[in-house]
């Protein structure tokens, strides 16, 4: 799975596309890895921006919440934004609303994060 | 076939309370709104046609028992919970005064499973057979360890019936009574089994008590194979997916969203949530439906799933 990623100021938007589930999920993690790392070492937080994810199985929802352990457990943030409809559906269906904070829009996270996040964004 | 539940609550059996009666019959005169019934069987019908399941019904509170009918003589049940108290009653009235065969099968001996056990009643009558099936080797231990002083007053050596254990080995099919019956090692502390049943052309698996990971593709893969093209599957869902792989992982349960995948993976036809969380209400259980059946709607492929919330006097035709 593709997993762009954007940097702004002391945030960084990762935005994997397509389907999510037992397929792919391990390469999924792979992508992620580096980042949480990264995360750690530079104290930057991590928002999701799911508006490219069309669909996320069990296996795919697993791996958000190792990512959420793994940022709990480095003292790092971790939330997420641009849920599409069927992906936020599953999300409160697996209570997965209980382990994310989650955003309308990837600007709203950015803002949740830091005023310097959103500034970077606002300036594009 | 037929697969009727006796007892279908998780860990411990649980009462509605006296307010949850009266709250559930206020809120329904509310719904009525001043209707008037000429007779019980109009009240019956408003009930049931215009008021939630869960607050004209309970989804009950014993724990589990599911009997499977199979046109036989012979009775089929898994498990010993609190439900064979209402079980064995059924059998006596049944039978009116003629020995029954009973065969149970085990998915294993926590205490939720064994406890009504004791208050079975053919247990007490002479000429009863009873077999109890399982693959663990402490079957027979646990029964008569929860009858020995000073837990019960009647030890098992007392009971009346003639009682058999009878150890099945796991992955292997067994003929019996006319029912092939294979048991399934699952993901439980102390290991449980889940058990299929085939019958007359139709299938039936009760696999509760078993927790599912979801990175161990293996074990997916021997799950789909089991639960292959059955018409119902009777599953542990007792946790949110969240709970089941965070706080409450390691605790051997599962959850509704992979009782969903699964079936789907193996087309199944009717999937029935069970082993439900003792702490969840009638409405939250009715929610939780609610939701399942909506996620497999959002997730179906080719074949459609049903499914249903298991309650105690549900009865389902397969």
């Amino acid at each position: 799975m593709p997993l762009a990623h954007r940097q702004y100021d002391s945030a960084l938007v990762l935005s994997p596309a397509g389907r999510l589930d037992h397929d792919n999920c391990e390469a999924f993690r792979e992508e992620l890895a580096p980042h949480l790392e990264r995360s750690a070492k530079e104290g930057t937080a991590i928002v999701l921006d799911l508006s490219g994810l069309e669909y996320v199985s069990s296996a795919g929802l697993r791996c958000f919440m190792l990512a959420a352990k793994q940022a709990k457990a480095q003292n790092s943030r971790i939330v997420i934004a641009s849920m599409q409809p069927v992906v936020a559906e599953i999300f409160q269906i697996a209570r997965f609303n209980l382990v994310f904070e989650a955003y309308p829009k990837v600007r709203d996270a950015l803002a949740s994060l830091s005023p310097g996040a959103v500034a970077a964004f606002d300036r594009g | 076939m037929r697969v009727r539940f006796w007892g279908t609550r998780g860990s411990i059996p649980v009462a509605l309370t006296s307010a949850d009666i009266r709250d559930k019959v206020a809120v329904a005169l509310m719904r009525a709104g001043g209707r008037q019934f000429a007779s019980i069987g109009e009240a019956y019908d408003f009930a049931t046609q215009h008021l939630d399941f869960s607050l004209s019904h309970t989804f009950g509170g014993h724990s589990a028992c599911v009997e499977l009918e199979t046109g036989q003589d012979d009775y089929f049940v898994c498990d010993m919970g609190s439900g064979a108290r209402p079980f064995g009653a059924h059998v006596l009235a049944r039978q009116s005064g003629r020995p029954a065969t009973v065969n149970v099968f085990m998915s294993h001996v926590h205490w939720d499973h064994i406890m009504g056990f004791p208050f079975f009643g053919p247990a007490y009558i002479a000429g009863t057979r009873i077999r109890i099936h399982g693959c663990h080797d402490v079957i027979e231990q646990a029964f008569r360890l929860q009858q020995a002083p000073p837990c019960f007053p009647v030890e098992f050596g007392q009971l009346s019936a003639d009682i058999e254990f009878v150890r099945l080995a796991p992955g292997k099919s067994h003929e019996i009574a006319g029912v092939r019956v294979t048991p399934q090692p699952q993901m439980h502390s102390g290991e449980s089994y889940g058990y299929r049943f085939e019958a007359q052309g139709k299938t039936f698996v009760y696999t509760t008590d078993s927790e599912h990971k979801l990175e161990n593709r293996a074990q997916t893969d021997r799950f789909v194979q089991f639960f292959r093209d059955a018409d119902l599957v009777v599953f542990d869902a007792m946790y949110s997916l969240a709970d089941a792989i965070s706080v409450k992982a390691d605790w051997g349960h599962s959850s509704n969203i992979i009782g969903v995948e699964l079936c789907q993976m193996a087309r199944v036809k009717h999937l029935v949530l069970f082993h439900h969380e003792p702490a969840y209400d009638d409405s939250t259980i009715e929610g939780v439906l609610r939701e399942t059946q909506r996620f497999e709607e959002l997730t179906r492929g080719t074949q459609a799933l049903k499914v249903s919330a298991a309650y105690d006097g549900l009865e389902i035709d397969v």
